[in-house]
């Protein structure tokens, strides 16, 4: 079930933008917390202001509570409802628009750091374009973050844009992963395109974090085409050394590829390029397409319905497999694929962009199929049907 | 926001004008296809009119064959770099089973045997432990140039003879070479050759103690083994059967191995011996010639056979051990997994036989009896017809600098690496096949020897051939079995899992 996690509010006594942790707890340990908000749900306020008053803000669906709040110039956002901002969360808000994002939940496998919106390139199916904006303001944001959660998770992904532009900052945030979360796995999304300079590759790997892996996408076996799918030229050469500099840093590297018209014609090509090439490669993942941002805009030059390219994808697996290469199908449903490899499908849509169609209802394997993007609800592939094994 | 303008493939991937090839090695395979491989060998096979295309620069490059020989680095354009650091790593890899120098150390403890095999050159059958066991001394010294080589790995091998008639001396090596790398501290991987007549519980108590495995030889069913292998206390077959399941039992299955031997006699009966091989629980076979030299023209009449009897022998034999494994069974052949592994895969293997340098003192070394170093196995049998000619020094007169890099191994050396063979270098299938100085001279009287009558290069061009064969035929359940072997896997192992929610 897709879960919402930006907001609009309205503030009262925010003066800039800041990032806080929630709790619905006002007890002794929790105040004089300036990195905390309180959530205060409507019906269990109090009478008496002076508890509020020591957290950053107060953040209650009460428009009584919050009169009062903004009236004694105590820091406090108004929103439609406390449901989704539970114990532990750490959210964003902006004053004045009253923007609110939920960045991390505790209870989440899927929880990421967003780096920036900016990215060197302009692949014809990114789901998140990117923007020509100055959002250095994210690295304090991250870090902060980052020394607010409380229990280390098993896994946190680094995404964007392209991290690496953060240059000497990307140092900093992986400092400040390693010192505060030493034992989370951190999985950062990146074209590689900027490992091309080995000494920026070493001062990541001199980080020595104990658990990262840069999953870099290589879309295909020759630069024409990659380079035309990311929309860069010399992007292909940049990647491929920035992968052999990965490794000779000894950085693990994961490899990428988005199933699409483009991607498709030479994936068995591609499989014994990454086998023969980068036969370092921790784990290769093969992806179905999200239907956002450019994808929509050039959904006749991408999509193919993954019926049609199974084949081909089983084929590529099945090297990898046969070669011992740790191969993984994400965004793909089961129905859609054949049971010999049901196995290599994973569970990989973030919870809150992640949907099942009514007919996936009754479907006796739906517990362990990836579901749909919420994006695709409205435009899949035709052959999405209920399946009745076991 | 505005997005930025997207651009055709076009821009990315127009046809370019020229392109250049890169170094690769061709040949015909049958009247549709040419075989092209590299270095590192990478391979592509192409019709024989897109080959003349290719080379005379007509290809459309934006096809999927330019694109596949592009991908596998046959040709540069200027499209793209042609990472170098990509070609020079992958060559790099392919020969990396040369990093750390001579790993084999053959340790010949006795020519005394009580067996009188027609294809053995060397043994004796002999009392006189004077005149024919290794005295520790000299032992001493050759463990010593073993614990000097670079490698952090070593293998200790014990031959003979028969390695068991000195037992004495096997433990006193593999106890001074334990006590002597205390401070060198590298691993070392000992394995005993022995026919097993003789093996004793003490002998076992040993074996396991010291995590010493076992080599021996089984050539086949009882009527063939006993006629290949002769043994003056009774049937050798008996000795193996009885034997390799107490050692089984004694050091784990993976701990003991077998060999076969093809002699003419073999030559009919190739699924006698598989069968043998399965009944005897040993999960794989190396199917080998015989080393045809060093022998008397009587002897080699009896034993002997050509390079194309064995070809033959070797088809029918492998295309049996393929049927098993459809039928279920997990059974290697090791000479199809070594060539299998060099034509699939980016990464060496650490085979002596096959390889670019030859193993010949790049990769082994043998120890006489007499403390007389050999550059390999071959090469001191070679010595017992009285033809020293590979011997590359003396544990007690000899320093490791005299013997590894003296005037003898650089003689060889010259000689190992079919890169610069003539015959071989030009040969499609050089990056899969190897150099053999030894049988070279032994055979042809030239260390360099001449490709056209070699029965080496015959047999092994057929065989790498006919893999390739194999390879263009198999379909998705000869992958599974050939990867199985390449990767010392079950045949359950190779198939694709199914998930363990789903009811069978």
């Amino acid at each position: 079930m897709a879960i919402k996690l930006t907001t609009y509010g309205n503030t009262a006594g925010l003066h800039r933008r800041f990032t806080v942790r929630l709790t619905r707890d006002c007890s002794a340990e929790a105040m004089n917390h300036t990195d905390l908000a309180l959530v205060v749900p409507l019906a269990r306020e109090s009478a008496d202001l002076a508890q509020y008053k020591s957290f950053a803000a107060v953040i209650t669906d009460s428009s009584v509570l919050f009169d009062r709040l903004a009236a004694a110039g105590i820091p406090a956002v108004r929103v439609q409802s406390t449901e989704g901002y539970r114990e532990g969360y750490i959210v964003t808000i902006e004053p004045g628009s009253g923007f609110i994002r939920t960045i991390f939940r505790p209870e989440s496998p899927h929880n990421t750091i967003f780096t920036t919106d900016r990215c060197n390139s302009n692949c014809l199916m990114c789901s998140q374009p990117p923007k020509e904006v100055d959002d250095s303001h994210l690295v304090e944001e991250n870090i902060k973050m980052l020394s607010l959660i409380q229990a280390s998770p098993e896994y946190i992904g680094m995404t964007g844009g392209e991290p690496t532009l953060l240059g000497p900052d990307l140092i900093r945030l992986l400092e400040a992963a390693k010192g505060k979360l030493p034992a989370t796995h951190l999985h950062m999304l990146t074209n590689g395109r900027l490992y091309k300079d080995l000494a920026f590759v070493r001062r990541i790997a001199d980080v020595n974090h104990p658990s990262f892996v840069s999953a870099i996408p290589l879309y295909a076996d020759v630069a024409g085409i990659h380079d035309y799918i990311v929309q860069a030229h010399g992007a292909f050469d940049e990647t491929v050394e920035g992968l052999y500099n990965a490794a000779e840093a000894g950085l693990a590297v994961e490899i990428r590829i988005v199933l699409h018209k483009q991607s498709i014609p030479r994936l068995k090509q591609l499989a014994e390029f990454i086998y023969w090439n980068f036969p370092f490669t921790v784990h290769v993942a093969f992806m179905g397409l999200e239907n956002m941002g450019y994808v929509k805009k050039n959904w006749d030059d991408l999509w193919i319905d993954p019926v049609d390219y199974m084949d081909s994808l089983g084929e590529a697996v099945k090297y990898l497999y046969l070669r011992r290469i740790n191969v993984s199908i994400y965004n793909l449903q089961l129905c859609l694929l054949p049971q010999s490899l049901w196995s290599f499908a994973r569970k990989s849509i973030s919870d809150f962009k992640n949907e099942y169609l009514d007919i996936c209802s009754p479907c006796t394997v739906k517990d362990h199929c990836s579901g749909l993007f919420l994006s695709q609800v409205n435009r899949h592939s035709e052959h999405i049907h209920t399946l009745s094994v076991i | 926001m505005a997005h930025k303008e997207f651009h055709m493939i076009q821009e990315y991937l127009s046809p370019v004008t020229t392109y250049s090839l890169l170094p690769f090695r061709f040949m015909r395979l049958d009247r549709d296809s040419v075989l092209l491989t590299n270095d590192w060998g990478e391979f592509k096979i192409i019709a024989p009119d897109t080959f003349e295309r290719f080379i005379h620069n007509q290809l459309n490059t934006t096809g999927t064959d330019y694109l596949d020989l592009r991908a596998k680095y046959f040709v540069s354009d200027t499209r793209s770099s042609d990472h170098l650091r990509v070609m020079a790593s992958k060559y790099r890899t392919k020969k990396s089973f040369l990093e750390g120098f001579t790993k084999l150390h053959l340790f010949v403890v006795t020519l005394r045997c009580d067996h009188s095999c027609p294809y053995c050159q060397v043994s004796r059958q002999s009392e006189d432990k004077t005149r024919y066991d290794m005295t520790s001394e000299m032992a001493h010294r050759a463990v010593d140039l073993m614990l000097r080589v670079p490698a952090s790995a070593v293998t200790c091998e014990f031959q003979g003879g028969e390695a068991l008639l000195n037992f004495p001396l096997v433990q006193d090596i593999v106890l001074y070479a334990t006590e002597r790398n205390r401070s060198i501290g590298k691993f070392i991987d000992f394995v005993i050759c022995t026919n097993l007549s003789n093996l004793t519980d003490a002998h076992l108590l040993f074996f396991k103690e010291h995590n010493i495995k076992i080599s021996s030889s089984l050539d086949g069913p009882a009527f063939l083994h006993d006629h290949n292998r002769p043994c003056s206390r009774g049937s050798s077959h008996a000795f193996v059967e009885h034997n390799l399941r107490r050692a089984q039992e004694a050091l784990g299955r993976e701990n003991v191995s077998v060999l076969m031997t093809t002699t003419k006699k073999s030559l009919a009966y190739p699924r006698e011996i598989i069968d043998e091989y399965v009944r005897l629980n040993l999960g794989s076979i190396v199917l080998r010639s015989l080393s045809p030299f060093g022998f008397a023209t009587k002897t080699m009449k009896t034993i002997g056979y050509s390079s194309e009897e064995f070809v033959e022998f070797y088809k029918k034999a492998l295309d049996y051990i393929i049927e098993l494994n459809r039928r279920g069974h997990s059974f290697a052949e090791g000479y199809a997994t070594l060539i299998l592994s060099k034509i699939l895969t980016p990464f060496p293997n650490s085979y002596v036989d096959l390889q670019s340098p030859a193993g010949a003192g790049f990769s082994a070394v043998a120890y006489n009896y007499d403390g007389e170093v050999y550059a390999s196995d071959e090469a001191r049998m070679l010595a017992e017809m009285n033809d020293t000619s590979f011997r590359l020094g003396n544990v007690l007169d000899n320093s490791y600098e005299q013997i590894f890099f003296g005037e003898r191994m650089q003689a060889i050396a010259a000689a190992s690496c079919n890169e610069a063979l003539a015959g071989c270098a030009d040969c499609a299938l050089q990056p899969y096949c190897g150099a053999d100085p030894v049988y070279h001279y032994a055979t042809q009287g030239d260390m360099f020897g001449n490709r056209a009558s070699s029965g080496f290069c015959k047999k092994n061009m057929a065989i790498i051939r006919h893999i390739f064969e194999l390879l263009r035929q198999a379909n998705s359940e000869t992958e599974e079995i050939f990867w199985s072997w390449i990767h010392q896997a079950s045949r359950e192992e190779m198939k694709l899992p199914k998930v363990s929610w789903l009811s069978n």
